[in-house]
């Protein structure tokens, strides 16, 4: 019938946990997509060419200075758009649909690639030069130096801001619902509408958030134990 | 330099996207926030109501496939013209301003938007609106009537991106008076929470309202406009469109020629 | 691209509307937030044990959930609950639970309290023992240690990290867009809607916030440079490389 009938929290326990796995899918995917970037970034902003440099300071400094709420809308419509002029470019023909994941997924990795980008240069800076200096002096390749003495050095350094910035990305899938994507706070919006009891939903989302970024916080823990392992602990 | 960049995008495009073919489901945008009773979401995930309906037998009327695509409701424009979606069908009225960016088909419903507010309040609209604070749904033509016409009666207009967020407002005393669909509005004060409210009176044709509630499509959707137009000609001559309205809305609100 | 709307005062009222109501929010999230950290600092580090371990609650929920979801929380959810509470539409606290900026500045005020409260509690912790206790040697009572060198002291070694927060603050602010109140997106968002122009008017804004963000930098910049006792980066006056 058409009256909106009040439904519990049993009712949408299905939906809500479906958006909760959408919410962690394109948290991981766009954090993983976000740390190839940082890295690209990173080697670009440490880089001897200056248009390199340029672009990439250019991009970290941008994305940073402007909301992140702001930048989600924007390029939610500038990146598909973007895509398609890229591949009319290129020859490749007919309309070309980029799903509405992907494009969350893009957007959010965009905006954390700029923030990766400062924590990896950071990271990288932090390293002592005399063990990069003793890698070129034994004549150790760039590959061979870069993921055998760079990597195992720099991740210490950066696994803090690292775990920093995941907390910060799951919170801010949450931003994603204002542009109408179905993901974990969307659905709570839906079922709190529907069913009028929007005390007991907001509060739902809180806890469900609060158990992701607390078993999150867990593991980059035991991440970071594992990371530092063989090195002089603080006395 | 080329060839490999086609490659590297070729597979990151294939992986993204899918490429629209002529007999693919056509994808009607309706607004991701629920709008009851015309597009709402039950519990069982369904997209349901009036619209969602008539959707539904309209795209039987013209023999293709439908799929509902629920879009966030202020870029949902955007969204029709790059392509995201086919068509436009949750309650967008046709406006002179809009028709220069999209298309519309013939009007298939028509309601004036009205005013709700408390019964034991004295409303007197305009002049009563002095001090009294207003709520609308934005990216609506309620709210573009309200920022054009009720700037200088003193009152203070709030805006929310879902209707839901107005009328929780309204119950919850922080409006004094909403403006909205009246249709909207007359299944909002059946609910037994909405007692103790009532409509105070409907808003006046302006060119903010336009000529009605139309489909909104591409304007290069030529094919597209005279097939949904020979449909929803049908499904208003036999009646389907007045049986929905009964059901969902407690009135018929189909526009006859 | 197609600006001709800027000349317009139709907008142009409504844009600046929501800029003053941007700096305002800031300006009160920024002094209650700060003032609301110091607390929480101190009753992490000196209280008793049930307020301690409140405080920490306190600051594990409200840094463990999205910012969005509070303000809908408060807006919404608490905002619903007070409705059914007899007498409250009568009382002096109406024209406050009704108005989206109090919920809007309630929530970053607690937002600002959790966050830089962890930020001072960590820098107050870590300023020497001995000049506390030299203090006290001295005479002074424990109010005028906290406030003569326990927190100068303190604020010392975090300046740095509390202006980033407040630029994270800053750029929060387009969140309350969604509770009704009439913020800069809000006015982008009205100006999409009318004229159907989907990337002038957010750009337009994204410029407007650039231009806060740099200004306030500078600003606080000033700040850090003047502090008494502070040693920062001389050589750059925008400390961004």
């Amino acid at each position: 019938m058409t009256a909106m009938t009040p439904e519990g929290l049993g009712d949408w326990a299905g939906p809500i946990l479906n958006g909760a796995l959408t919410t962690v899918q394109i948290a991981v995917l766009a954090y993983a997509i976000g740390l190839l970037l940082g890295l690209l970034g990173a080697g670009a902003k440490l880089s001897p060419w200056a248009p390199l440099r340029g672009v990439a300071i250019a991009y970290s400094t941008l994305i940073r200075a402007v909301p992140e709420l702001l930048l989600i809308i924007l390029l939610y419509y500038a990146g598909p758009q973007a895509m398609n002029a890229l591949l009319e470019n290129l020859g490749i023909a007919g309309a070309v649909q980029i799903t509405g994941f992907a494009t969350a997924v893009g957007v959010l990795a965009f905006v954390q690639g700029a923030y990766m980008t400062e924590v990896f240069r950071g990271a990288i800076l932090a390293i002592p030069r005399g063990q990069l200096e003793a890698a070129d002096a034994f004549g150790f390749s760039r590959w061979t130096r870069f993921h055998r003495f760079v990597l195992p050095a720099m991740l210490p350094n950066a696994l803090p801001g690292m775990s920093n910035l995941w907390l910060i990305l799951i919170k801010d899938t949450a931003l994603i619902s204002v542009i109408g994507f179905n993901e974990l706070f969307f659905t709570i919006q839906q079922a709190a509408a529907s069913s009028r009891a929007y005390f007991l939903f907001y509060a739902t989302a809180g806890v469900i958030y609060l158990l992701m970024t607390l078993s999150s916080t867990a593991l980059f823990a035991r991440l970071e134990r594992y990371v530092r392992r063989g090195q002089p602990t603080e006395a | 330099m080329k060839f490999p960049m086609m490659i590297a995008t070729a597979v990151t495009a294939l992986g993204l996207a899918h490429s629209v073919q002529a007999n693919d489901p056509l994808q009607v945008g309706i607004s991701g926030e629920p709008y009851p009773p015309f597009t709402y979401k039950a519990a069982s995930g369904d997209w349901t109501g009036f619209e969602v309906e008539l959707a539904q037998a309209l795209c039987a009327a013209m023999a293709r496939e439908c799929e509902i695509a629920p879009t966030g409701w202020s870029g949902i424009i955007p969204s029709l013209q790059a392509g995201r979606i086919d068509m436009i069908m949750n309650s967008m009225s046709i406006t002179e301003k809009r028709q220069r960016v999209i298309d519309f088909t013939r009007p298939y419903y028509f309601t004036p938007g009205a005013y709700v507010a408390a019964s034991d309040r004295e409303l007197d609209i305009p002049d009563g609106l002095d001090g009294l604070v207003i709520g609308v749904q934005g990216a609506t033509t309620n709210a573009t009537y309200a920022r054009r016409e009720l700037r200088d009666t003193g009152v203070e207009i709030r805006l929310y991106d879902q209707a839901e967020q107005v009328n929780n407002d309204l119950l919850s005393g922080r409006l004094e008076v909403i403006l909205a669909d009246e249709i909207a509005m007359a299944q909002f004060l059946e609910r037994d929470e909405a007692e103790g409210f009532e409509i105070k009176a409907t808003a006046p044709q302006h060119e903010a309202y336009g000529e009605g509630i139309g489909i909104g499509l591409r304007q290069e959707a030529d094919a597209l406009e005279a097939d949904l137009n020979e449909a929803i000609a049908a499904v208003i001559e036999d009646g389907t469109c007045a049986s929905l309205s009964e059901e969902y809305l407690g009135a018929d609100v189909c526009v006859y020629d | 691209m197609d600006f001709s709307w800027l000349s317009d005062p139709y907008y142009q009222g409504y844009l600046w509307e929501g800029f003053v109501n941007t700096l305002w929010l800031l300006a009160v999230s920024a002094v209650g937030g700060l003032i609301l950290a110091v607390g929480v600092a101190l009753a992490r580090l000196r209280g008793p044990r049930p307020l301690a371990w409140l405080t920490w609650a306190f600051t594990t929920v409200i840094r463990g959930t999205p910012l969005l979801v509070q303000l809908f929380f408060f807006y919404y959810g608490v905002g619903r609950l007070l409705e059914g509470v007899p007498g409250v539409r009568d009382s002096v606290f109406w024209p406050l639970l009704r108005d989206p900026f109090f919920f809007g500045a309630l929530t970053f005020i607690l937002s600002v309290g959790a966050y830089s409260g962890e930020v001072i509690r960590g820098a107050m912790q870590s300023v020497p023992r001995g000049e506390l206790e030299a203090g006290r040697a001295f005479g002074l009572s424990g109010f005028q240690v906290l406030y003569r060198l326990w927190l100068p002291r303190a604020i010392q070694l975090c300046l740095p990290t509390l202006t980033g927060e407040m630029i994270l603050l800053l750029k929060s602010v387009p969140l309350v867009s969604t509770i009704a109140l009439m913020d800069l997106l809000q006015a982008a968002n009205i100006i999409r809607d009318e004229t159907f122009l989907v990337y002038e008017p957010l750009l337009l804004i994204a410029g407007i916030y650039l231009a806060t963000t740099i200004v306030l930098t500078l600003l606080l910049r000033l700040v850090e440079l003047n502090f008494p006792g502070m040693r920062p980066n001389r050589r750059r006056w925008l400390p961004i490389r």
